[in-house]
C-alpha cells in the first residue's frame, strides 16, 4: 500500500476521533482565543500598536495553543497501545506520522480560521486585500508548526513528562519559524502591505527541511 | 502490495502456511535490568507453543520482539516458512502481514465502534471484501449484535474477544498471544479455545504466553518455560508438553 494511501486512512481515523471527542479543536480554540483577548485588554489597541506588536502576538497565540494541541497527538495512542498496531500494519512508519501530520494541519486551520478574525476585529486590523496572501503565509507556517511538533510529539510521547517536555522541545526549535511567521505577516500588516518573499521563501525552506527530516528519521520516531 | 485474497473456509482462519520464528541469543536490557538473557529458540512452521513462566520472567519482551515492536540489545530473530511462495525472511524485511498480536493492552480504538476499528485495520492491511469479513469477524466473535457500538462501552471479556478478532482478521501465519484469555468468562474461553483449534489446524504458528493454567493450553505441542530471561526448560519440537503443563496446573 502506498504511504499516501496509508496516511489518508489513519487521517481518516483522526478526524473521527477527533469529530467524537472534540478534545483537541476546542481546547486549542479556547486557549488561542483567550491569549488574544486577554492580549487585547492588556495594551489598548490602535492600528499603529496593533501593526507592530499584533503579528508576534498573533503567532505566539498559535505556537501557544499548537504545543497544546499537539502534546496528546501520540500519547494518546498509549491509551490501549494502540500505535503498537500501527507499527505492525504492513504500512510504512511514515505514514503513521504523515497522517497525525495531516490531521493537525487540518485542527490548526480551523483554529486560525477562527482566531484571525477575532484578531482582526479586537486589533482593528483590516484584512481587505491581503487575505490570499496571509492565507499563503498561515498555511506555510501552520505547515512548519504541524510537521515539527508531530515529529517532537512522537518524541516526547513515551517520556514521564511530556506535557512539560513537549513545549521545552519545540518551542527553541520554532524560533526560526516564529521570525519568518511573524515578520512576513507584518510585513502584510503594514499601511502599504507586501509580502516579504524572502521571510516566505525561508518559510517554505524550514517546511521542505523538517518534512524531509522527518521522513528520514520516522523509522527511529516510532520505535520503542 | 497486493489485495490478499482470502475465501470464508476454516483454512482463511490461517495464511496458506505457518510462518517459523528463530530467536538466536537474544539479549534485552532495560538500562541495568536484563530482561532476557541469551534466548534462543527455534520455532517450527505450524507449531504451537505454550511460552511459561512468572511475572517478569521474560515473555512479553520475547513476544514484542517477535512482533518486530522492540529491538533486542544483542542477537538476533529470523522468519521462515515452508511455503515456496513466502521464502525465509529477516528481520528487516520481515512480512509483517504474516504476524498477529494480542497484548497485554486491546490495541483497539475506544472512540471507534467494533465495526470502525476492524475496518480500519482490514483498510491498513489492505484486505479484500472489507465489508463481509468485517461482518463475519464481528459475527464470528458474538459481537455482531454490538458492532456500531464504540468500544469504550464494552465489557473486559467483549474487548478482549474484539480484540483476539482483530489480530486474527488478516489470517496471520504467525500468532502472537499475551495472556490472551485475561478477562474472557466461561463463554468466551470456549469461543477462545475453539478458535485455536482451528488455528492449529489450519497450520497457523502460536507462541502463547501465560502464567496461568486454561484450557487452551491443551492444544499446546511444546511448552518452554522462562526463569529471569533465560530458558529454564523447553519441551523440544518433538517432545511431550504435559510434563512442563502439569507443573503450571500443579502450581495454579
Amino acid at each position: 500500500m502506498s504511504t499516501v494511501r496509508a496516511a489518508g486512512i489513519l487521517l481518516g481515523k483522526e478526524l473521527r476521533l477527533e469529530f467524537r471527542s472534540r478534545e483537541l479543536l476546542s481546547a486549542t480554540i479556547i486557549f488561542a482565543l483567550v491569549v488574544v483577548v486577554l492580549f487585547s485588554f492588556a495594551f489598548d489597541p490602535t492600528a499603529a500598536e496593533s501593526r507592530r506588536y499584533g503579528p508576534g502576538l498573533l503567532w505566539i497565540a498559535f505556537l501557544f495553543a499548537g504545543s497544546l494541541m499537539l502534546n496528546p497527538s501520540f500519547s494518546r495512542e498509549q491509551i490501549n497501545e494502540t500505535l503498537d498496531a500501527l507499527r505492525m500494519a504492513p504500512i510504512s512508519p511514515f505514514a503513521i506520522v504523515l497522517g497525525k501530520m495531516l490531521a493537525n494541519f487540518i485542527f490548526m486551520s480551523v483554529a486560525e480560521l477562527i482566531l484571525v478574525p477575532v484578531f482582526a476585529v479586537l486589533y482593528n486590523i483590516s484584512l481587505a486585500g491581503i487575505v490570499w496572501r496571509l492565507v499563503l503565509v498561515l498555511v506555510l507556517g501552520t505547515i512548519g508548526l504541524t510537521v515539527t511538533g508531530t515529529v517532537f510529539s512522537a518524541v516526547s510521547a513515551h517520556a514521564r513528562m511530556r506535557e512539560l517536555l513537549l513545549p521545552l522541545l519545540l518551542l527553541p526549535i520554532l524560533t526560526p519559524l516564529l521570525i519568518a511567521s511573524v515578520e512576513s505577516t507584518a510585513s502584510l500588516f503594514q499601511e502599504q502591505p507586501a509580502l516579504d518573499r524572502t521571510w516566505v521563501a525561508f518559510l517554505a525552506g524550514f517546511d521542505i527541511v523538517f518534512l524531509t527530516a522527518s521522513w528520514l528519521l520516522c523509522d527511529y520516531l516510532l520505535e520503542e | 502490495m497486493a489485495a490478499h485474497a482470502n475465501t470464508a473456509t476454516s483454512a482463511s482462519e490461517c495464511q496458506s502456511s505457518g510462518l517459523g520464528i528463530s530467536f538466536q541469543q537474544i539479549e534485552k536490557r532495560f538500562g541495568s535490568l536484563a530482561a532476557l538473557r541469551g534466548v534462543s529458540l527455534e520455532i517450527q512452521p505450524g507449531e504451537f507453543v505454550a511460552l511459561l513462566g512468572h511475572n517478569g520472567a521474560g515473555k512479553t519482551t520475547l513476544l514484542r520482539i517477535a512482533a518486530l515492536l522492540m529491538k533486542p540489545s544483542r542477537g538476533s530473530v529470523s522468519f521462515s516458512s515452508t511455503s515456496r511462495s513466502r521464502p525465509a525472511v529477516s528481520e528487516n524485511s520481515a512480512p509483517k502481514f504474516s504476524i498477529g498480536l494480542v497484548g497485554h493492552s486491546t490495541l483497539l480504538y475506544d472512540e471507534l465502534t467494533a465495526a470502525e476499528n476492524l475496518h480500519l485495520f482490514a483498510k491498513l492491511y489492505d484486505l479484500d471484501d472489507v465489508d463481509l469479513r468485517v461482518k463475519n469477524s464481528l459475527a464470528d466473535c458474538g459481537l455482531e449484535s454490538r458492532a456500531g457500538s464504540l468500544v469504550r462501552t464494552f465489557s473486559r471479556g467483549m474487548r478482549q474477544r474484539l480484540a483476539i478478532a482483530r489480530a486474527l482478521l488478516h489470517a496471520p501465519a504467525l500468532l502472537l498471544l499475551d495472556e490472551p484469555a485475561a478477562g474472557l468468562d466461561r463463554q468466551g474461553l470456549e469461543w477462545f479455545s475453539a478458535k485455536l483449534a482451528n488455528l492449529k489446524h489450519a497450520g497457523c504458528t502460536i507462541l502463547m504466553s501465560t502464567h496461568a493454567r486454561n484450557e487452551s493450553l491443551d492444544f499446546a505441542t511444546r511448552a518452554v518455560s522462562l526463569a529471569a530471561g533465560s530458558v529454564q526448560q523447553d519441551s523440544g519440537p518433538a517432545g511431550d508438553p504435559r510434563p512442563l503443563l502439569a507443573a503450571l496446573r500443579a502450581e495454579a
